[in-house]
């Protein structure tokens, strides 16, 4: 039976090692204690002597690879002694003793780690499971036909990985304070544990919405930039025209007019409607405008209004009522949330004032768009006499925000995007 | 039975100028047919020219409307005396949407008219027989009043199709007649190496039911005689078969080269017993046509003619879609 | 409910669709006072008489060439050939003129129209009586191909292929005629519609699609590897044309694992077509290749028992080809 070379863990917050040199090659003999192999740890370098007398047999990690502390490096046996096959190795227990305090939930579990021709025949439905979980699939061991990986290996190996790790406690940065009064120690030492809150599961809509959103601050520069505009003429018009278009079938909403006047203002500014490439940055010839939709505690989704700068505004808020109605009943279809070149966010529905939405990615801006509040404004006028004379009005305000992808649009283009849409819900008519 | 030659003219001047003036209308569509192929401008013509009197005398000896047609690729002349239009022609031998036949799908003279109690009929011959047993077997069933005419070339009687339809139609008594268009000539095989009997109505006997030939150049004739067979079908008396001796004035079909098998001269003797001249001359004899009225009748049809063929030469073609459907009863596209 | 035959459930719905609907009626050789060869219309002549339960000459071609006309003119025609080994006489009618009646007419003219014949070995049958022909029709747009493996089903489908307004080509397994009994609802009237797959066993390893005789052997090797720990879904196509795509599909996407099974021979039969919209739709499921367990590439069922057995597949080489694929 061959005998395991493990790396060691050579520390209490030791987790792994890199090998930095072979000493022994394969079928070299080699004898106990005799030193086999350099290591190197975030703070030593040393050399792992071997454990028994014999020949190695095959040696599973390359020069300046890293694994984890518990993983076998080689074997040992002896010379002829039938190497084992890449499927019947299996999981083993690490030889280190976890720590007290690690977690029960991440046991130290070395695996053979296989060269990739090892592997054998790779199935479709394996390749794509590995693809999509981002499996090294030598990490996977193999129960069918010649240890080939079957879709029940995969699963089975899915269903083992703890699937959210919490971080061992030297993975969190402590608080770097040395020697802190022993009252604080010993208060903080009797204070009980917190009691456990609850824990709700992670349904898909959550997954996605995370991940698109950690993905799009780690992608874009995020900038954000303030306006305000003064809705009176908007408000008028949808007075006027409410009931006519609700004849129509149509309800009215600002959404509309936001939609129109972003727009207007894509129309003129192109760059505000692209998309950062590696080749370039792309200039969209639709104007796909997409408007999010809250679902409640169900998260949001975005539907897009194709080509909105073909539609009247009647035609828009048509589109609008239509979309966040199937939105929300969930009957949209996969081809009408995808496709967007620009989105609005319109989070004064919910009260706030005003906020720094997320790019939705690809695009290279979102307007944001707050709650509509009757505020004190000064508006300049002239006097009587061609003198310029301020006073006090109350006026329908709203604040607009645009963050935009610095990569693509510098404040002064966002700007003046932005100062078009302003003008545009202004100088309604 | 046997050959008829007796004839009673029983029809009005009317009946009797329609009569022509579907055989005239059939001959001068069939002619522009052929010149539009020679032109490269149709890929397929195949040719009713020297049919015509045979098949508008059975046509008129029909319930029209209320009786039923299954007929073979022949049989313009038919089409026309039940209401196919010439432009419904020239768009079914253009290949354009909205002929009424197949909506483009079929090779021209594949007949389909609905409307008109016509069945769709496809290439392989002599499947059409079945049909019209099943046809008749249907109205059987009902009770009700209407009969089926059929029709073949005499090649096509070659088929085991053939018989087993008349042979049903003879057991069950059904209310078809079986027309046959003998012309001779089944594309390049002469009638003589197509059967061992001298007369295609010489089978019926072995099957059980009234064969008759006639002389299928006289419409009169034939209408006589078709008449009497659609009253014994209509009177719950069974079928018959009645064999019409045409000449196919033409080669087979656009496709065909008849000088390799028949002489020139044979043709040129056709023509002297060309049955729409024959039926003018019958007309202008009994004082039924006069010539003023038949040189209208000959530019009524060339008008009708150029007019159907500059129509159907604008009409557009189907678009590519046209080609998946119907194949199923529900995917049928109304309107 | 009432336990009845395979056959029993083909009587009663015949018998319910010619009371139901005046157009219905059968024709046939041998289906009048003799109630078919297999008396799968007994008592129906004496029903209906001997007007709507036909006896037809002795030529398969008019039995579907007459029934085409009939359905033309708007009756709906049972046509029964005696044996599917006797079907070929009328392919001409049926491909030729039945399927592509609808398509060539723009829709002008349809045949609503079945052909049943029983088709299948295991019976003595020899060549000619035990063919299986499912795969030529398969093939032929305008058609509709049904086989029922159950009573439920076989009375079910021919009631709902009786209504179908398009020609359905309608293969019945003879062997289980009688041999297969089941359960049917009694006072109720039962349609199964066409087009639909059933998934008769459901389980996570493998998937196995059959029909006819052999879905039954199917299910019986599904219970005899179970006890080996091999969970087999097994699907009764039901419907071959149109083949319910989405729940062959579905299921494996579920196992990764296909096998197909049926008794006509291997080469350019129905698994073909089946595997091929496998091969296409569903090849980044797939764990394993698709297999076929089929009668093999002789020109027919031959007579003598142990020849008839080699060519038979059943349970245990159903069990066999199951194991062998779900080692893989």
């Amino acid at each position: 039976m061959p005998v395991e070379v493990i790396m060691p863990q050579l520390g209490e917050s030791i987790v792994e090692g890199t090998v930095t040199k072979w000493l022994k090659q394969v079928d070299e003999p080699v004898r106990e204690f005799e030193p086999l192999v350099e290591i190197n740890t975030d703070k030593v370098d040393t050399e792992v002597p071997s454990p028994a007398n014999g020949t190695i047999l095959a040696r599973f990690v390359e020069e300046g690879q890293t694994v984890k502390a518990g993983t076998v490096l080689a074997l040992i046996g002896e010379p002829g002694e039938p190497r084992p096959e890449p499927g019947d190795g299996g999981m083993r227990q690490a030889v280190a003793e976890p720590s007290p305090a690690e977690p029960q939930a991440m046991p130290q579990r070395p695996v053979s780690a296989r060269k990739r021709e090892d592997l054998g025949f790779i199935s479709p439905v394996v390749a794509k499971m590995a693809a999509e979980h981002g499996l090294d699939l030598s990490q996977v061991p193999g129960t069918g036909q010649a240890g080939r990986i079957t879709k029940k290996d995969v699963l089975a190996f899915l269903e083992s990985r703890p699937t959210a790790a919490p971080p061992a406690p030297w993975e969190e940065p402590g608080l770097g304070e040395l020697f802190r009064p022993s009252e604080e120690l010993a208060g903080g030492a009797s204070k009980p544990a917190a009691a456990p809150g609850t824990i709700l599961p992670l349904d898909v809509v959550r997954r996605s919405i995370a991940d698109h959103m950690v993905r799009s601050k780690h992608t874009s520069a995020h900038v954000t930039t303030v306006m305000e505009a003064d809705l009176s003429r908007v408000i008028a018009h949808r007075q006027a025209h409410q009931e006519s278009f609700q004849r129509d079938g149509v309800s009215l909403t600002f959404t509309a007019y936001f939609v129109a006047a972003a727009v207007t203002a894509l129309k003129q500014v192109p760059l505000v409607n692209a998309s950062w490439s590696d080749q370039g940055i792309v200039l969209h010839r639709q104007v796909n405008v997409g408007v999010a939709v809250s679902l409640g505690d169900k998260g949001l989704i975005v539907p897009v209004i194709r080509e909105a700068d073909q539609l009247s505004l009647l035609a828009l808020a048509r589109s609008i009522n239509d979309l966040a109605e199937r939105a929300r009943s969930r009957k949209l279809r996969p081809e009408e949330v995808q496709g967007g070149t620009f989105t609005i966010t319109n989070h004064g529905t919910s009260g706030s004032l005003l906020a720094t939405p997320i790019i939705n990615q690809p695009q290279s801006a979102i307007l944001g768009v707050g709650v509509l509040q009757k505020r004190v404004v000064v508006v300049e006028g002239k006097g009587s006499a061609g003198e310029s004379v301020d006073s006090i009005a109350i006026r329908p305000m709203i604040y607009l925000t645009l963050t935009l992808d610095h990569r693509i649009l510098d404040g002064a283009i966002g700007d003046q995007f932005l100062g078009l849409v302003v003008q545009r819900l202004q100088q309604w008519s | 039975m046997g050959v008829r030659q007796d004839l009673q003219v029983e029809l009005s001047q009317e009946t009797l100028l329609e009569m022509y003036w579907y055989m005239v209308l059939s001959r001068r569509l069939d002619e522009r047919a052929w010149v539009l192929h020679r032109q490269g401008k149709v890929a397929f013509h195949i040719s009713a020219i020297g049919h015509e009197a045979a098949q508008v005398g059975a046509t008129f000896a029909l319930r029209r409307g209320q009786d039923w047609l299954v007929p073979y690729y022949r049989d313009l002349a038919m089409l026309l005396a039940l209401g196919l239009t010439p432009l419904e022609f020239m768009l079914g031998l253009m290949g354009k949407q909205g002929e009424p036949s197949s909506g483009a799908r079929q090779m021209p003279s594949h007949w389909s008219l609905r409307r008109a109690n016509v069945v769709s009929h496809s290439s392989p011959v002599a499947t059409q027989s079945c049909h019209a047993s099943g046809i008749g077997l249907g109205i059987k069933m009902r009770g009700d009043q209407a009969v089926v005419l059929t029709t073949i070339g005499e090649g096509a009687t070659s088929q085991g199709e053939w018989y087993e339809a008349v042979n049903w139609a003879a057991v069950h008594r059904l209310p078809v007649i079986f027309m046959v268009e003998n012309n001779s000539y089944a594309i390049s095989v002469r009638k003589e190496l197509q059967m061992a009997v001298a007369q295609v109505a010489d089978k019926a006997a072995g099957l059980g039911l009234p064969g008759i030939t006639v002389d299928g150049l006289d419409p009169l004739l034939v209408h006589a005689v078709m008449s009497e067979a659609v009253a014994r079908a209509r009177a719950g008396d069974g079928p018959t078969v009645v064999e019409t001796t045409v000449h196919r004035m033409t080669p087979h079909s656009s496709d065909d080269d008849d000088r390799s098998y028949r002489p020139r001269q044979e043709v040129e003797a056709m023509k002297a017993q060309d049955p729409v001249a024959g039926f003018r001359d019958r007309l202008l004899m009994l004082g039924a046509l006069n010539h003023q009225a038949e040189e209208q009748i000959q530019a009524r049809a060339k008008q009708e003619v150029d007019q159907a063929v500059a129509l159907a030469v604008q009409a557009p073609y189907p678009g590519p879609e046209q080609g998946g459907f119907p194949v199923y009863a529900e995917d049928i596209r109304h309107g | 409910m009432a336990d009845i035959t395979l056959i029993e459930g083909l009587r009663q719905a015949m018998d319910e669709e010619l009371e139901r609907d005046e157009r219905v009626f059968i024709v046939g050789e041998d289906v009048g006072a003799r109630g078919g060869v297999f008396r799968a219309t007994m008592g129906l002549f004496e029903k209906y008489g001997a007007e709507r339960v036909i006896d037809s000459p002795l030529a398969e071609l008019s039995i579907v060439g007459v029934g085409i006309g009939a359905a033309l003119y708007g009756m709906h025609p049972i046509c029964e050939v005696q044996f599917a080994d006797f079907i070929y006489p009328a392919f001409n009618q049926i491909v030729s003129e039945a399927a592509k009646m609808c398509y060539r007419s723009a829709g002008e003219w349809t045949v609503p129209l079945v052909i049943r014949a029983p088709y299948g070995g295991g019976i003595g049958g020899g060549l000619y009586h035990s063919q299986s022909v499912e795969a030529f029709f398969a093939h032929v747009p305008g058609l509709k191909v049904v086989i029922p493996s159950t009573p439920y089903d076989a009375k079910g489908l021919l009631k709902s292929a009786v209504r179908d307004p398009n020609p359905v080509v309608f293969l019945e397994p003879k062997k289980g005629y009688r041999l297969i009994r089941g359960e049917v609802p009694e006072g109720e009237e039962l349609l199964v519609p066409l087009g639909s797959a059933r998934i008769s066993r459901e389980g996570r390893d493998l998937s196995l699609f059959a029909y006819g005789m052999m879905h039954h052997y199917a299910l019986q090797a599904a219970e005899q590897v179970a006890l080996e720990g091999i969970q087999v879904e097994v699907i009764d196509l039901r419907t071959l044309l149109p083949v319910d795509e989405q729940t062959v599909l579905a299921s494996v996407r579920k196992t990764g694992k296909a096998l197909i099974v049926h008794e006509d021979t291997l080469t350019g039969g129905y698994g073909a077509e089946i595997a091929a919209i496998l091969a296409e739709h569903a090849f980044t499921d797939l764990d394993g290749p698709v297999m076929r367990l089929a009668g093999p590439d002789v020109p027919a069922v031959p007579y003598s028992h142990p020849l008839q057995d080699w060519f038979m597949p059943d349970a245990e080489r159903i069990s066999q080809a199951i194991r062998k694929l779900a080692a893989f």
